[in-house]
């Protein structure tokens, strides 16, 4: 394979879609299929086959705006349609090069105007089960480059000036720790892929494997090149059953095409990708944690150093990057670091994707430049707080973030700001919350998440994350006095000093954060055994607002 | 390395072909002791006593090892579900739109705890800990099929729906 067959295939696909006047994209992404787009696509092929009309329905992954969903797009337009049923199939096509239908009819500019799609820019657009339409958007034209052209250390460079940085939550630079593997002198290397998705609330790396696996395989082999790895596993949730079989099919997509396997593109690169299932243990999430579960063991945290780059899987060098993090790598090769780098701002580079949910109009998923305002996000974006309520915090970063109040929206989304907020990037959950949330209760929600998933290795997290729960149930009681405040307090600076991995290390983040910026709401629960959202049941004197 | 000679089967139930296969695909490995239980889950529904012990051998892997990654791991089930089984989703963006609200209905109304079957075996009430579609949030699984903004009434008339096959 080279860049010029590549371009073949690309053109056989741009002239099998040139004998249709129109394209139908029907989203078959989870949240879409739980609205029975699959029957929707199955009965808009019906009717074009009745008609005898020249169109091409194609089954795609997720178009991002889960609320509007089933979604429906219409190419060359680029109409978005939404809430479809099964009963509009007839009208979307013979309204086909007129104006649809008003209620199908999706036209929030201000959701799509202000995003910008690196990660995304296949997803919705391109059947994700057949690689020859990723091809044609692009596709591999990245790894073809890397290994005709460019040696591993200049891949590397081009990573690491594109300024990408770790997309699961930690921020760390790509591009160095690239090199420190692929400097790490070894036989044999591990590329792993991080799927498990732990964090509740986010579902951005289910949605990339989902609509668009192909750019994650090419992401893998091209770090495999750089660091001189010939295997790589993909660690995927359980949970995922529809991304495990769309990545299953992929990577049998891309050995057919010769992506995977021996002497990729007649060079001596050799790398081959497994997929490892997660069993649903939040803590795997945690690199060492993960690789001890690829190894067939519980998943327990160790020690670093050493980090995985000196010794990962099976004691080797291992690189370990999240979906996102792969994701990206693709469009840096083929446009180079430098483009990469104008997006963003300050250490912040590229775009995040953001899974928007909680009390908000929009909820989906979204794809920003870094350094864009919060409140771009959550009111421009997402379109503000529905039902007239008004908007309380908004919660990034899952059980190791934090909540950010209002008077913060006008923070820019970065890995710093967000920290010196109290909070994290994290993998990309953005949960917004109303005045009908109580903050100790959601405090109380996620330490129940952390004590449950907190893999007993450590003392501090094992029994600080029990004893905390049991603080903030009595505060949510109304049974607490002022003592037990400060002893929460106490509690969270010993976890977060003492525990072993990033679990317990951020457990308390957000009880810290709810604790800075609503204060107030803990007082009155203690002192006034009141709970103004309406949330907390007082056992104390029976009073609830 | 262990010698390649499985144990026999434990029954000449066919689901123990599929489970030895997923081993032979590993070449018996010690590292396949996850994947070789998801296999014997998806098969059997649950891990038994049996089971456990029969891959513990199989793959050489101390039995407090195989019990100890068995039980580890949320997604595996030591106990029989029952027919039917209703999984709420007890993630950030549910809980914030009032999953709590509906998992304390269907205790009430089931008359079991979270994680129970009920006493004729019917329905089992689980919790998950986020699928992934908060798009749809409040989100909860019947027998596998996602119901995305599930309202009480749908899971009651669900439950019905259950009561009578």
């Amino acid at each position: 394979m080279n860049l010029e067959e590549l371009q073949q295939i690309a053109a056989s696909v741009h002239a099998d879609n040139e004998q249709f006047d129109f394209e139908v994209n029907v989203c078959q992404g989870t949240g879409c299929l739980s609205q029975h787009s699959d029957q929707i696509m199955a009965q808009l092929i019906k009717v074009v086959a009745e008609k005898g009309a020249k169109v091409h329905v194609r089954k795609t992954g997720c178009m991002g705006l889960c609320a509007a969903g089933p979604l429906v797009l219409v190419e060359p337009e680029n109409q978005l349609l939404q809430h479809v049923g099964v009963q509009h199939a007839e009208s979307v096509i013979t309204h086909l090069g007129k104006e649809p239908e008003k209620e199908l009819q999706c036209n929030l500019r201000e959701h799509f105007d202000q995003q910008v799609h690196v990660v995304l820019e296949n997803s919705g657009r391109i059947d994700p089960e057949r690689i020859d339409e990723y091809i044609a958007r692009d596709g591999y034209e990245g790894l073809v480059k890397a290994l005709t052209e460019m040696r591993p250390v200049d891949v590397v460079q081009q990573i690491t000036e594109s300024g990408l940085r770790g997309r699961g939550g930690g921020g760390y630079p790509t591009g160095l720790k690239w090199g420190m593997v692929a400097k790490a002198v070894s036989e044999t290397k591990y590329v792993i892929c991080n799927g498990d998705e732990g964090d509740p609330g986010a579902f951005m790396d289910r949605s990339v494997l989902e609509s668009d696996p192909q750019r994650v395989i090419e992401g893998m082999a091209i770090a495999a090149y750089a660091v001189g790895a010939s295997k790589g596993y993909v660690y995927v949730r359980a949970e995922y059953p529809l991304a495990v079989s769309r990545l299953t099919a992929s990577l049998r997509e891309a050995r057919r095409r010769g992506f995977l396997g021996n002497n990729i593109c007649g060079t001596p690169f050799n790398f081959d990708i497994e997929i490892r299932l997660g069993a649903g243990a939040f803590v795997c999430g945690e690199e060492t944690a993960l690789i001890a579960s690829i190894e067939g063991q519980r998943g327990t945290p160790r020690v670093r150093p050493p980090y995985p780059a000196a010794s990962g899987l099976w004691g080797k060098p291992t690189l370990i990057n999240n979906v996102e993090t792969f994701a990206n790598v693709p469009p840096i090769l083929r446009k180079g670091g430098a483009w990469f780098a104008a997006i963003g701002k300050g250490k912040s580079k590229g775009t995040k994707v953001f899974a928007l949910t909680g009390k908000i109009k929009n909820t989906g998923l979204v794809e920003v430049p870094m350094g864009m305002k919060l409140r771009d996000i959550v009111e421009g974006i997402g379109g503000g707080v529905p039902d007239g309520r008004t908007f309380k915090a908004v919660q990034t970063g899952g059980p190791s973030g934090g909540c950010i109040p209002a008077e913060l929206l006008d923070i820019e989304v970065s890995y710093e700001s967000l920290v010196q907020a109290g909070s994290m990037m994290g993998s990309g959950g953005m949960i917004v919350m109303d005045d009908t949330s109580c903050m100790v209760n959601v405090a109380k929600f996620f330490m129940e998440f952390c004590m449950t998933e907190s893999c007993g290795k450590c003392i501090p997290c094992r029994a600080g994350t029990v004893q905390m729960h049991e603080l903030l149930s009595k505060i949510c009681e109304g049974r607490a006095s002022m003592d037990d405040l400060d002893l929460l307090i106490d509690l969270c600076g010993t976890v977060k000093e003492a525990s072993l991995c990033g679990l317990g290390q951020t457990a308390p983040n957000p009880v810290l954060s709810t604790l800075r910026y609503f204060k107030q709401e803990y007082m009155d629960h203690i002192q006034n055994k009141r709970c103004s959202a309406g949330v907390c049941t007082m056992t104390h004197e029976g009073v609830t607002a | 390395m262990p010698p390649i000679t499985p144990p026999a089967l434990p029954s000449d139930d066919k689901r123990w072909k599929i489970v030895s296969g997923t081993m032979r695909r590993h070449g018996f490995a010690r590292s396949a002791l996850i994947e070789t239980l998801h296999t014997v889950q998806s098969s059997f529904g649950y891990l038994d006593k049996n089971a456990i012990q029969f891959v513990a051998r199989s793959l050489h892997v101390p039995l407090s090892q195989a019990y100890g990654v068995a039980t580890f791991y949320h997604h595996f089930s030591l106990v029989q579900p029952g027919k039917h089984t209703i999984t709420v989703c007890t993630g950030t963006a549910c809980y914030i739109k009032g999953t709590e609200k509906l998992l304390g209905e269907l205790e009430q109304k089931l008359h079991i705890k979270q994680g129970e079957t009920t006493p004729d075996g019917n329905v089992s009430l689980m919790t998950a800990r986020c699928v992934g579609a908060c798009g749809r949030a409040p989100v909860t699984l019947a027998d596998g099929e996602l119901f995305g903004q599930v309202t009480s009434e749908q899971l009651q008339s669900e439950l019905e729906r259950w009561a009578i096959q």
